[in-house]
């Protein structure tokens, strides 16, 4: 009869656990619809996204240069140590640049961006309900979707493609730092490869494509988690965690599907 | 921060993802609107032997345009290669010779050009004669292996 009892208790929460996380989903995406397709007010709109391009983007570009730079280094070194032994060392940039564009560009930029700056947004959301703000707006009939939630979302989709571009630029001349100045690679060949093998439509524009769905991602999840904490201390960084392992894990995983969609069959 | 600080940097960050985008195109994917400065001549070959669009065309080696196409010619049943020739470079004579070569072991085909001793220079349009295809492995070593056996 014990047992039985515990059996049911078992299935009966994993049911509830399932229908918790469809009501989650469910919530996130009736978050999303909401703050996206709501009439704009060109004049409070547009300067309440300059304000979130400028937390979002303008203050992750630092970090965002810095690890392109080294990335790119980096790549160029471990090429040119690679291919030197085959005796086709001028292949480092087209090696430097394809896995930049298509593959490290978008995934190490989105990994930052959901650490730099979607663990901030779902911080400044979650501290926004605890202290009843949220509550506030909506008491003085501002609808906090449109006010709060709205203009992060659209400066979180604007500023990866950016963010995503500017690492991979940074990366390709890190690359050429390192393996036309020091190592001693032809600067010719190392640019005319790299032309030949990279293509506009192919690698860049898909590459431009993964990071305009990562950012997405990331900004949703992080503008739900923190719509979503418990409003304590405790709460709020649990939220933050949760963004950041969601993120990762999200972007690493459509990052094989988006893969195989655009590269699967070359 | 003050309103205007932040509207001027983020002003800054869109054009730096513009020009991002710009030197992507450009520099890395080597991607232009429009061929200017560069005229066109083709060349027909028995055998390309895994030469590909976008290859070097060079002289003395170094690089003086790039194959835009790679097409087979109907009537001659020859491969019709098309070049573009940075038009700075408008001295090649009408006599000039074209190679397939290997850069490396491993390297890719490029085209090297010898120029002869005509005064008649290349044009857009222009096509070379004088042609020696990509050496194929398999040949070189099928003759050996055939002279071999007759001696």
């Amino acid at each position: 009869m014990n047992i039985s009892n515990k059996i049911m208790d078992g299935i009966a929460s994993m049911g509830r656990g399932l229908l918790d996380n469809l009501a989650g989903l469910g919530r996130a995406s009736m978050v999303l619809v909401h703050a996206l397709f709501v009439w704009p007010q060109p004049k409070t709109s547009f300067s309440l996204v300059v304000k979130q391009l400028y937390n979002v983007g303008v203050k992750s570009l630092l970090i965002i240069v810095v690890s392109g730079l080294f990335i790119g280094m980096v790549l160029g070194l471990q090429g040119y140590t690679i291919l030197v032994d085959f005796g086709s060392e001028q292949s480092v940039g087209q090696m430097v640049a394809l896995s930049l564009v298509r593959e490290l560009a978008p995934v190490v930029t989105a990994l930052l961006f959901a650490g730099r700056a979607g663990s901030a947004l779902t911080a400044e959301i979650g501290l926004m309900k605890a202290t009843e703000q949220l509550a506030s707006l909506e008491m003085i009939g501002v609808d906090p979707l449109r006010r709060i939630v709205a203009p992060r979302l659209w400066a979180g989709f604007i500023s990866m493609p950016i963010l995503s571009m500017i690492f991979a630029i940074v990366g390709v001349y890190g690359g050429a730092l390192v393996s036309i100045e020091w190592l001693g690679v032809f600067s010719g060949s190392y640019w005319s490869v790299m032309q030949g093998a990279v293509d506009f439509y192919d690698d860049i524009l898909n590459g431009v494509i993964k990071a305009v769905v990562f950012g997405f991602a990331i900004t949703w999840i992080a503008v739900y988690q923190g719509l979503e904490s418990v409003p304590t201390s405790e709460g709020i960084s649990q939220s933050t965690t949760r963004t950041v392992v969601y993120s990762s894990l999200i972007i690493l995983a459509l990052d094989f599907v988006l893969t195989a969609l655009m590269f699967g069959d070359v | 921060m003050h309103t205007r600080t932040i509207e001027i940097l983020v002003g800054l960050f869109l054009i730096a993802g513009v020009v991002a985008a710009l030197a992507l195109a450009i520099n890395v994917s080597g991607l232009t609107g429009s061929n200017n400065g560069s005229y066109k001549v083709y060349a027909h070959f028995e055998n390309i032997g895994g030469l590909t669009k976008k290859a070097e065309v060079t002289l003395a080696g170094v690089q003086i345009g790039t194959v835009t196409q790679i097409s087979i010619d109907a009537d001659l049943l020859v491969a019709k290669v098309e070049m573009e020739i940075f038009s700075e470079v408008n001295y090649l004579s009408i006599d000039s010779s074209v190679q397939i070569l290997t850069a490396g072991l491993l390297g890719g085909k490029y085209i090297g050009l010898s120029v002869g001793a005509e005064d008649e220079v290349l044009v857009e349009g222009s096509i070379i004669e004088d042609s020696q295809s990509a050496l194929v492995l398999e040949e070189l070593i099928g003759k050996f292996l055939f002279d071999k056996v007759s001696e």
